[in-house]
C-alpha cells in the first residue's frame, strides 16, 4: 500500500487534540521518549516497509 | 642469536628446522597459508583433504592464551564435519539453543534459535577457541597420517614478501635464522593485525566503536542453565550498561561487561576490581576462580577487495566486525568453506583463475552482511547520541509489555550463512521450490535414514534428486557430480522431501562443494546440470 499523504484521519483535530495532552506535564526528555514510543508502535501497525520508506522521506523532506 | 620467544598457551605445532631452511634456492610451494589460528588450519585441512599441497607458517607455536571465540555456529559445525573434527566439536562443546534478554531485573525476551528438529547438528556449541584449534590440529594430523599434503611450521613468522608474476617470494624468520620460499598462492589467515595486509600497504577501512568490554572467564559450578542471558542496564551494581552471561566447558562462564570508553584500563584489570562487579552479578556467596581477563574495543573493517592477485585473504585478515552475533571466526570458517574448493580446482586446471574472482565476490559481500548486521547490534547496544539511546529504549520498554517490540531488541543478531542472492556463480533457479532453498543457498539439514544429508554432502559437487532419475554419476569437463536419490516412498525421506519440495512433486538440486546450492529443477536435464556447473564455476 502507497503512503497516503490527502487527508485520511478520521477526526485530525481530535488525534491533534489528544497527541498534544499526551505530553502535558512531560518534560523534554519525556516527550521524546513518548514520541519514540509512538513512532515504533504506529511503524508496526503499517508494516509495509516500502510504505514505511516513503513516510521517512516525506518528513526528511521537510528539513 | 633469534629474539624469538614462544607464547603459545597451548603447544600445537613445535618449532622443527626443515631442509628447506638450508637450501641455497627458496623451495617451490603450491599453497602457502600464512596463520595457524582457526581459519588458516581449517583451510589447510579442507585443500589437504583434497590432495592439494599446503605448507602453513605460524609465528608462534600453538594456540594463544583466552578463550577468544566461543560460539560456534551450525554452518560451522557443518563446516567441520565435513573436515572431520565436527562431533569432536560438539562432545567437548557447551550446546545451547535459548537465549533469554532482560532489561534491569526482567526479562523481556527469549528466543529459540533452532525450534525444527531433524538436523545434526545444534545451533550454536560454546567451546573456547584453544579447543576448536587443538581439534582441528588432530584432525590435520590424522589426515597427515594418511598421506594428506599438509605441513604445518611452527615459529615460522613472516616478514617479507615479493610480489612476482605468478608466485610470490616469501622471506621467513625462525628460531635457526632466516629463509625463504616461494608461493604460487599465498593465503594470508593471520587475524586482525595481519602482517601480510600492512606488508601489502593495504587499507583496512571502517568505524571504530568507543567502547570498552571486560571479558571474564570464571570458573565455578554454578545453577545457571545452559542459555546466553544478556542484559541492557543490569540491576547488578558496577556492571555498566549492559552484560553477557554464557557457558563454557570445564565449568568455565564467559562474563562481558561493557564498561564504557573513558575508562582506566590498569585499573579495570586489577582482578579486585573485576571481582567486585562478578561478585554483584553472582551474589557475594558464590566461589569461584578467575581464569582469564581481557579488556577488547572492536571495530568493523573490512579489505576492499580479498583477492590480490596470488595472494588471498581470509578471516579478521579480510574483515573485522564487533563479536555480538558471533560473526568473527563463523564467518572466517565460511571463508574458507568457500575458498578451499575453488583454489583446489584452479590449481588442478578444471576450473579458470576467475572462479577465484568470485571468492572475492562472494565472500566481499558476506562480509558486507555480517558488518551491517554486528554494526546494527553494536549501535543497539551502544548507542551513541541522545537520540539513538531513546529509540533504543523506546524499544526497551515496549518490548516489556508488546510483542511486537521484541524482535527489535538487538543484542546481536547471530550468525547465520549468507544467501549469495544476484551472484554470478547462481545457475538456473527453474524450481518453483521453497524460498529458503533457492539458488544462492547453502543447504539445510535433513534426516536420512543412515544419518543426515548434510553429510554427504562431502566436498564434491553433488546431485540431489527427489522423486525423479537421474545417472548416478556424470562427468562434465573433469568434474564429477555424484547423486544423492530420494524418494518419498520410503517415509523416512519425509522431512528431507518437504524442506526441498515444497509444494513440488518432483525436485534435482545441483549442489557445490560448498554445499550451496548452484541449479534446481523439476527433473533432470543433462544440458541444465552442465550449463548450471559451468555458471558455479566460472566457464561461462
Amino acid at each position: 500500500m502507497g503512503l497516503i499523504l490527502e487527508p485520511n484521519m478520521q477526526d485530525g483535530d481530535l488525534f491533534y487534540d489528544r497527541l498534544l495532552t499526551a505530553h502535558d506535564n512531560l518534560d523534554s526528555k519525556q516527550s521524546s521518549a513518548f514520541n519514540a514510543r509512538l513512532i515504533l508502535i504506529l511503524a508496526n501497525h503499517i508494516g509495509d516497509s516500502s510504505t514505511l520508506k516513503n513516510a521517512l522521506f516525506a518528513a526528511k523532506a521537510q528539513e | 642469536m633469534n629474539k624469538y620467544t614462544p607464547q603459545a598457551a597451548i603447544k600445537l605445532y613445535p618449532y622443527q628446522k626443515v631442509a628447506a631452511q638450508d637450501k641455497a634456492t627458496p623451495e617451490k610451494q603450491t599453497v602457502v597459508v600464512v596463520g595457524g589460528g582457526p581459519v588458516g588450519l581449517a583451510l589447510a585441512l579442507d585443500l589437504g583433504l583434497k590432495d592439494t599441497p599446503v605448507l602453513l607458517l605460524d609465528d608462534q607455536d600453538g594456540a594463544g592464551e583466552g578463550s577468544r571465540a566461543i560460539c560456534f555456529s551450525k554452518r560451522t559445525l557443518e563446516i567441520a564435519d565435513r573436515l572431520g573434527f565436527g562431533d569432536a566439536l560438539v562432545e567437548k562443546g557447551v550446546v545451547w539453543n535459548v537465549g533469554r534478554v532482560f532489561h534491569r531485573d526482567s526479562e523481556i525476551f527469549n528466543f529459540n534459535l533452532l525450534e525444527e528438529t531433524g538436523h545434526k547438528y545444534p545451533a550454536f556449541i560454546n567451546l573456547q577457541q584453544p579447543y576448536f584449534e587443538k581439534f582441528l590440529v588432530d584432525q590435520i594430523r590424522m589426515a597427515q597420517s594418511k598421506g594428506a599434503p599438509i605441513e604445518i611450521r611452527g615459529c615460522n613468522e613472516v616478514t617479507g614478501l615479493y610480489l612476482k608474476e605468478d608466485h610470490t617470494v616469501i622471506d621467513i624468520d625462525t628460531p635457526d635464522g632466516q629463509y625463504q620460499i616461494g608461493a604460487d598462492w599465498l593465503i594470508a589467515c593471520d587475524g586482525a593485525k595481519s602482517a601480510v595486509r600492512k606488508m601489502m600497504g593495504l587499507s583496512f577501512d571502517g568505524r571504530l566503536f568507543e567502547d570498552n568490554f571486560l571479558i571474564a572467564d570464571v570458573k565455578m559450578t554454578a545453577d545457571f542453565p545452559t542459555e546466553r542471558w544478556f542484559w541492557f542496564e543490569p540491576p547488578f551494581i558496577g556492571s555498566g550498561q549492559s552484560a553477557l552471561l554464557h557457558k563454557q566447558p570445564d565449568n568455565i562462564w564467559r562474563i562481558d561487561f561493557q564498561l564504557g570508553w573513558d575508562i582506566d584500563r590498569i585499573a579495570e584489570l586489577d582482578p579486585k576490581k573485576i571481582r567486585s562487579r562478578i561478585d554483584a552479578m553472582l551474589g557475594s556467596n558464590v566461589q569461584y576462580d578467575l581464569e582469564w581477563t581481557s579488556i577488547y574495543t572492536f571495530q568493523c573493517r573490512k579489505l576492499g577487495k580479498f583477492r590480490h592477485g596470488r595472494i588471498l585473504f581470509a578471516g579478521d585478515a579480510a574483515h573485522q566486525v564487533s563479536p555480538f552475533g558471533a560473526r568473527g571466526a563463523n564467518s572466517g570458517i565460511q571463508d574458507i568453506d568457500n575458498l578451499a574448493w575453488k583454489l583446489d580446482l584452479v590449481i588442478k586446471g578444471k576450473a579458470p583463475d576467475r572462479l577465484l574472482d568470485t571468492y572475492c565476490e562472494e565472500r566481499v559481500y558476506a562480509a558486507g552482511e555480517n558488518i551491517l548486521n554486528s554494526t546494527r547490534s553494536t549501535d543497539f547496544i551502544t548507542p551513541k547520541s541522545d537520540i539513538s539511546t531513546c529509540f533504543r529504549d523506546a524499544v526497551l520498554d515496549l518490548a516489556k509489555h508488546h510483542s511486537f517490540a521484541r524482535p527489535l531488541v538487538n543484542s546481536g543478531r547471530l550468525s547465520v550463512p549468507c544467501v549469495y542472492d544476484g551472484l554470478s556463480l547462481n545457475g538456473s533457479d527453474a524450481l518453483n521450490g521453497p524460498h529458503n532453498l533457492r539458488v544462492g543457498a547453502p543447504c539445510i539439514d535433513a534426516p536420512t535414514p543412515d544419518g543426515y544429508l548434510l553429510q554427504k554432502l562431502s566436498g564434491e559437487f553433488a546431485l540431489l534428486t527427489i522423486n525423479c532419475d537421474a545417472p548416478d554419476k556424470v562427468e562434465y569437463d573433469g568434474i564429477t557430480i555424484r547423486r544423492i536419490a530420494v524418494s518419498t516412498s520410503d517415509n523416512k525421506f519425509y522431512e528431507l522431501a518437504k524442506r526441498y519440495l515444497g509444494n513440488c512433486r518432483s525436485a534435482v538440486y545441483l549442489i557445490r562443494p560448498d554445499q550451496y546450492i548452484a541449479g534446481r529443477w523439476n527433473e533432470f536435464n543433462a544440458h541444465e546440470v552442465q550449463n548450471a556447473l559451468s555458471c558455479a564455476t566460472a566457464k561461462d
